[in-house]
């Protein structure tokens, strides 16, 4: 903290000692400005979160809806049976396959795109940047669609190229196999152009003086991609992988349109589980359990995450 | 960012062998975006092709005769102008709402002293990380009670005040000069004033890309108008798209296909005319869009 700044604290705070009328006033300007966002955010994101928390507690369920406080108290009824609910767990099985395979080839694909648009070409960079960021705004519901018909096993554009060159397609989705693989494919297709951009951005602040340092003492391409911009994008890479694994671990359009969780629950996912529960068979509360086991679940990794990318330096 | 490219070493590309790794680069990035602009096309041709050329084994990749009768169902069998014009009003409402009590919050945590500061930004910055699934069955609940299922306001209240517009705005304010604020102070300017005609015009370019990724987020949204959207006359346009793609209509490619383009084409406009905007601050800021 600078000078002024200390002094300027120093002065607020030995005002603050005698009752003032002027810091009553900052007070309210201060609230007054922050009072629309806080009585939103209050009502609709924090107390839910809260609301969320005690209903998992519960054994809330349709017949509680016009009268919430009636509810039963379950104590952790719902967090054992959800621990003993094979569902439950193939679900996790399924989001676990989903983010360890899908966020590694969605930042590693991600990088080599913006390391070959940083280095090596001058000409249409933008019209690049424009068509691999694309799938990223798009509807993730309209994505689903259009892949869920391009992996149509008889009428499908893939099956269609891959029997031009003799092979015979499977049926992607429908085969308990391949209907993971496929949706991890359309995820790293559609969230790469995050990473790259990210990125690129990561790459263009390395000083270029490093790279010619290394080529003057003789550094291949690899040698300098291994030991100068891969240290010096670290941070970003850590960024990303955060960022990434908290979108992914949430995973829920993508099954809910294409496979609906099948075949044989292959593409089950928590959340959609919990969609399921809540919606479909309307077990509020047991939903609110599911949902906060994957909340505890995201902050867990995303420490994890940070502890150990950040050590590693 | 261009003079930094534009100062990045050039060695690599002077010698011969160089010059044969920069035509690998292009074929590798020409490749790579016909795969990323492969399905786009799919979708497009499907949307004009006649029933017929999906009923054709094997399947055609160019239609036979292109048509407008998608559209035409989309338009007189399904309500899709009411889903276009739920999907618009919803988006255009949740952005302003976010475009006025952002940048305030945002404002008061970066440039005023009051008591309750610290925690507010605590609270706010803690919810970023909180996984969407987790506040929907409470405020189901609490909008069943209110009455506000399957109503605008029902659909648009939660979204009014997201912390991700906090978290940028703030991030914009802190870098605004204190002695700017404080010529404006001595001219006997109050807060408010100073905030409406001296900070928001500085903001201009972080409350478009604010502005750009609140609308195209929510445009995009499924989760929660699946959830609060329960009579089709309340039907964004993704929870339509998913509900007759998964229902009645699952095998009507060329509905489907012309479903799609209509839920893609606003975005792909706003995209093309502001990239710039988007890839940027989401560069700077590693926003989500």
């Amino acid at each position: 903290m600078t000078v002024p700044a200390l002094a300027q604290r120093r002065g607020v705070r030995e005002a603050g000692t005698a009752p003032s009328a002027h810091r009553w006033r900052q007070d309210l300007t201060g609230w007054a400005f922050a009072a629309p966002f806080v009585i939103l955010f209050g009502i609709f994101l924090a107390f839910p979160i809260l609301a969320s928390f005690a209903l998992s507690f519960t054994s809330f369920g349709l017949r509680d809806l016009q009268n919430p406080i009636g509810t039963n108290f379950v104590a952790l009824d719902n967090y054992a049976r959800v621990l003993a609910d094979t569902r439950f767990w193939s679900a996790l099985f399924n989001t676990a396959y989903f983010v360890m395979v899908g966020v590694p080839l969605t930042l590693a694909i991600g990088l080599l795109i913006a390391t070959a648009l940083n280095r090596g070409i001058t000409r249409f960079r933008t019209a690049f940047r424009v068509g691999y960021y694309l799938p990223v705004i798009t509807s993730i519901v309209a994505i689903a669609v259009v892949w869920r018909f391009l992996l149509n096993p008889e009428e499908g554009l893939l099956n269609m190229l891959l029997a031009g060159i003799g092979v015979r397609g499977p049926s992607w989705l429908g085969d308990p196999t391949f209907a993971m693989p496929s949706i991890i494919a359309m995820a790293v297709w559609r969230n790469l152009g995050f990473a790259m951009v990210v990125f690129l951005a990561g790459l263009q602040a390395i000083p270029s003086e490093l790279y010619e340092a290394g080529s003057i003492d003789g550094t291949s391409r690899w040698q300098a991609f291994r030991y100068i911009t891969i240290p010096m994008l670290r941070p970003t890479i850590l960024f990303m992988v955060v960022i990434t694994t908290i979108g992914y671990l949430q995973l829920f359009e993508e099954p809910f349109v294409m496979t609906d969780g099948g075949p044989l629950d292959k593409t089950l996912s928590v959340t959609m589980y919990m969609y399921q529960q809540a919606f479909r068979f309307f077990h509020q509360g047991y939903a609110s359990a599911i949902a906060y086991i994957l909340f505890v679940i995201v902050a867990i990794v995303a420490f994890l995450q940070f502890k150990f990318l950040r050590s590693d330096v | 960012m261009r003079a930094a490219a534009r100062s990045m070493p050039r060695v690599a590309t002077r010698g011969k062998p160089g010059q044969r790794a920069a035509v690998w680069i292009y074929v590798l990035l020409v490749g790579g975006l016909l795969l990323m602009v492969g399905p786009f096309l799919w979708m497009v041709l499907g949307s004009i092709k006649p029933e017929a050329d999906f009923l054709k084994s094997p399947p055609t990749f160019w239609p036979s005769q292109p048509t407008t009768d998608n559209f035409g169902r989309l338009f007189d069998q399904l309500d899709f102008p009411r889903y276009f014009f739920n999907s618009s009003l919803i988006a255009f409402i949740v952005t302003a709402g976010n475009l006025i009590f952002c940048p305030m919050l945002g404002y008061a945590l970066a440039k005023l002293r009051w008591r309750g500061k610290g925690l507010v930004m605590a609270v706010v910055l803690a919810t970023l990380m909180v996984p969407a699934g987790v506040t929907l069955i409470p405020n189901f609940i609490l909008m069943s009670n209110l009455g506000l299922v399957n109503t605008y306001p029902g659909l648009i209240l939660p979204f009014l005040a997201g912390p991700f517009g906090v978290f940028l705005m703030r991030q914009f304010m802190l870098g605004v000069p204190n002695e700017l604020l404080e010529a404006a102070r001595i001219d006997g300017a109050n807060e408010f004033r100073i905030f409406w005609t001296v900070v928001m015009p500085l903001a201009t370019p972080v409350l478009a890309t604010l502005g750009i990724l609140t609308f195209l987020g929510n445009w995009n949204s499924f989760i929660y108008p699946l959830v609060m959207a329960q009579e089709p006359n309340m039907y964004t346009l993704p929870v339509a798209l998913a509900t007759f793609a998964t229902g009645q209509y699952q095998a009507d490619h060329g509905m489907l296909m012309a479903g799609s383009v209509i839920l893609v084409l606003p975005v792909l406009i706003v995209f093309i005319l502001f990239q710039r905007w988007i890839t940027e601050g989401i560069a700077t800021t590693g926003l989500k869009g």
